[in-house]
């Protein structure tokens, strides 16, 4: 028995981690129906949050460094949450309602971010700022006179030619200065130490708890609670609702959507962002962080149904608990004290090997994906667009 | 119209300000990249390159490693040690009264790719020599390539060995100059039952496979293995596995390779299996990895190594010394880095005996080059591997190994493994026509 609850846990722990980094996504995807495919690498930049907030309070000293991971976790929702604002504000919000165009611009974006968490540097920063200052600057301006209909395009090429050219002579006058040009990250991957009181475990329960699975959890849950307050009971949330129900009936009642879009697309990738911290905890935090986590994400979505919370959280502890009992080897000596047949129980040892495990839950989920395409619980009457 | 005009002036005048701009920028960052080597061809503005035109008064070496891509974080490293060798035997004068001219390509961590810079290094490049690859799945893609041209490679990474080629020099450890030995101390002072985990691809697989026939001819016992997809980071089942295979705790034998390695120690602690009761002893963890893991982590667990940056000789604290101001106080130096530095000494010394850079020639003229390396003496031997010192180091607090046992001097190398049934009694010698890669010992 204590076999099967510790098992249990090991499989809600594997699920939780699953679930915390498919929850933004189910935001997004679910209910925007963006394919995002940048998602894990927001989920990369609260992971070097973490960091960078790890480093600072390293240099406060003792007591405080304890603390770091508190401070973290909102760092890394804000982080993550301008990012995925800028994302759906310059790119994704012109691409509403064509899936292939989306997932190839998240694509890029994906890429584009990783190499910037390996080259990014003091003068790639200032230069990037510079640009951006006389760029848009150089907008609000010209904006100002009556002409500016007629004159917008040509303003436009104009203005990127000229700061680009010279964000770029200022980047390359500058790019001797050793200091300026040393790289933040690199693209070596970098460590992010738990602190004291989250290393190691409890036998509490009877068997080894780590208290960092114990943290993922419980950060899960309180993400889920949050989320689902907000969807539930706050206005915007109402707001949100609604514009995914039908979008040009609220447009007409008076909903701002482009608002509510870009603070739905915000919160599903701040939610990335904490995601990102708890996994930091877990494993390596590099440039490609963000690439191993994907695929399961998505999986997730999928089969919980896309736009329902609810499936999300089943899907996730799902696969989570069947990867863990195929995988352990749980489950075939579960068969064995039952005195199973003993071809079921080859059957599950073949299967008891991480690679193997994930080729069954994949099997599986494939077939269940035959039986309900739309996943466990699948959207109901009219959905809006998609 | 002249309104027109001038907008038009403008955007054109500012195009060419622009693209100006932007050559210079190149031509900046193709001196300013290399600081002591204005020749690096890697950079998009080679044409422009001063050396591209002086190409006959140098010596075309190729790189290829992977510039980008998942192994960028490692190959990255030993790039950085190869070109510090070349920039030192440049500013002392060069080879044969000729500067060393490398030619970096990408491998992009792809192994068709590999294969396809190979084939223009040699051909487009005319290069004489290649020093490259990390993972064995990457020599395997090229190792046609180099023997269809009768070409040379100098590979430095530790490898499951079972291979022996004429034009290949291996400058990374044999299995029995790295696996063996470890199998033998564990056995030794750690424990006699063994838990095998590794990425699930031909290095860990070849590597357990032949810790199994050791464990089985030395008295020790496997109790379970298990391998974890690249780049996996959930170790949870595999943990349970350990506990349930090993209670009273036992030796870990870990070829785990890339992100899985942080995973697997993070969680191991969270576990509560600690050195004291389930030492960890790894073949893919050197002095750069446990920087990115976390010396908290790692402490008091193993690794089996030729060469650690804690090493103590002249010729290290030279080379050690030699990286840090050329990259960095932060950087550290390990065994890839240090087998990457040597080979390019290792390959001077051939072409300065053979007295040119023709291929057969250097390659008669390499097998029995010595060198004082910073792991110690090394030797190239008769069947392209080198002897090395074995050493096994402890994870200390600084993130350094502190060297626990090492063999008394340098063990010659073995590439056909003993403990195999396939390859039991061949070996390998080049020196001898009649022998070649694979021949049955009598």
């Amino acid at each position: 028995m204590s076999t099967l609850i510790e098992g249990l846990f090991n499989g809600i722990s594997i699920g939780s981690v699953l679930l915390i980094a498919a929850l933004g996504l189910a935001i997004v995807f679910g209910l925007m129906g963006v394919i995002n495919l940048a998602h894990g690498e927001l989920m990369m930049l609260g992971a070097y949050s973490t960091f960078v907030v790890q480093n600072i309070f390293k240099s406060f000293g003792d007591p405080w460094f304890d603390f770091y991971i508190i401070v973290a976790i909102p760092v890394a929702f804000i982080v993550s949450a301008v990012v995925g604002l800028i994302l759906e504000r310059g790119a994704i919000r012109f691409l509403y309602g064509r899936p292939l165009e989306t997932l190839l611009a998240t694509w890029g974006v994906s890429l584009i971010l990783q190499q910037f968490v390996r080259s990014v540097n003091w003068l790639l920063m200032i230069s990037l700022g510079i640009f951006s200052l006389l760029f848009f600057g150089g907008i609000q301006v010209v904006k100002k006179r009556a002409d500016w209909e007629r004159i917008k395009s040509k303003t436009l090429t104009l203005l990127i030619f000229l700061s680009t050219g010279i964000a770029i002579a200022f980047y390359s006058l500058l790019s001797k200065n050793s200091v300026l040009t040393k790289a933040w990250f690199s693209a070596r991957n970098v460590d992010v130490t738990a602190p004291k009181w989250l290393r190691g475990g409890t036998t509490a329960l009877g068997f080894q708890t780590p208290y960092v699975r114990l943290f993922i959890i419980a950060l899960t849950i309180l993400c889920l609670i949050g989320v689902y307050w907000f969807l539930q009971r706050s206005t915007w949330g109402l707001k949100i609702r609604a514009v995914t129900q039908n979008r040009t009936m609220s447009s007409c009642l008076g909903i701002p959507t482009a608002k509510v879009d870009a603070l739905t697309f915000a919160l599903g990738s701040g939610l990335a962002g904490i995601a990102g911290c708890a996994v930091s905890l877990l494993g390596s935090v590099g440039p490609n962080t963000g690439q191993n986590y994907i695929v399961d994400t998505f999986m997730v979505v999928v089969v919980g149904g896309v736009g329902n919370l609810l499936g999300t959280v089943l899907a996730a502890l799902g696969i989570g608990i069947l990867n863990y009992l195929v995988g352990s080897g749980t489950l075939a000596l579960f068969l064995t004290s039952f005195s199973a047949p003993q071809s079921l129980i080859d059957f599950f040892l073949f299967f008891a090997t991480s690679s193997m495990a994930k080729v069954m839950v994949f099997a599986l989920i494939i077939t269940f994906l035959q039986i309900k395409p739309a996943g466990l619980f699948p959207q109901k009457g009219r959905t809006a667009e998609l | 119209m002249s309104q027109l005009g001038r907008r038009k002036f403008l955007l054109y005048s500012s195009t060419g300000v622009l693209a100006s701009l932007f050559l210079k920028g190149c031509a900046d960052s193709g001196g300013g990249d290399q600081a002591a080597d204005p020749c690096a061809a890697a950079d998009p503005c080679a044409a422009a390159d001063p050396c591209a035109a002086a190409g006959g008064d140098g010596i075309k070496v190729g790189i290829l490693h992977s510039l980008s891509g998942t192994m960028a974080i490692s190959e990255t490293t030993v790039v950085d040690a190869e070109m510090l060798a070349i920039d030192e035997i440049n500013a002392a004068g060069g080879v044969l009264g000729k500067q060393i001219v490398p030619i970096k390509e990408d491998g992009a961590s792809d192994w068709p790719t590999f294969a396809e810079k190979a084939a223009k290094l040699i051909d487009q490049d005319k290069v004489v020599t290649v020093f490259g690859c990390w993972t064995s799945a990457s020599r395997k893609a090229v190792l046609p390539v180099f023997e269809s041209k009768k070409h040379m490679l100098w590979y430095p990474v530790q490898y499951e060995g079972q291979e022996c080629s004429n034009h290949v020099f291996y400058t990374g450890a044999a299995p029995n100059q790295q696996i063996e030995p470890a199998v033998d101390w564990l056995l030794e002072n750690k424990g006699k039952e063994f838990f095998l985990v590794g990425s699930d691809y031909v290095f860990p697989r070849t590597a357990n496979t032949i810790i199994k026939e050791q464990l089985a001819a030395k008295g020790g016992s496997v109790a379970g293995e298990d391998y974890l997809p690249l780049g996996d980071t959930e170790v949870t089942p595999i943990i349970t596995k350990i506990k349930a295979a090993l209670p009273d705790g036992g030796v870990i034998f870990n070829s785990l390779n890339g992100d899985t390695n942080v995973a697997f120690f993070k969680q191991m602690q969270g576990a509560g299996l600690n050195p004291d009761k389930y030492p960890v002893m790894s073949v893919s963890v050197a002095e750069e990895e446990v920087r990115q893991i976390g010396p908290e982590y790692l402490k008091g667990h193993y690794a089996s190594w030729n060469y650690y940056q804690t090493v103590e000789s002249p010729a290290n604290e030279k080379f050690v010394s030699a990286f840090k101001a050329k990259y960095g106080e932060d950087r550290v130096t390990n065994d890839p880095m240090e087998a990457a530095y040597i080979m390019v000494y290792l390959w001077k010394q051939a072409v300065e005996q053979a007295g040119t850079t023709d291929l057969e020639p250097v390659r008669a003229a390499a097998v029995g080059q010595k060198l004082e390396a910073p792991e110690g003496l090394v030797t190239m031997q008769p069947n392209h591997h080198i002897s090395k010192t074995v050493r096994i180091g402890e994870v200390r607090d600084d993130g350094l190994f502190d060297i626990v046992w090492s063999t008394e001097g340098p063990l010659d190398p073995i590439p056909w493994n003993q403990y195999v049934k396939e390859t039991k009694g061949f070996a390998c010698d080049w020196t001898d026509p009649n022998k070649g890669g694979k021949y049955k010992e009598a």
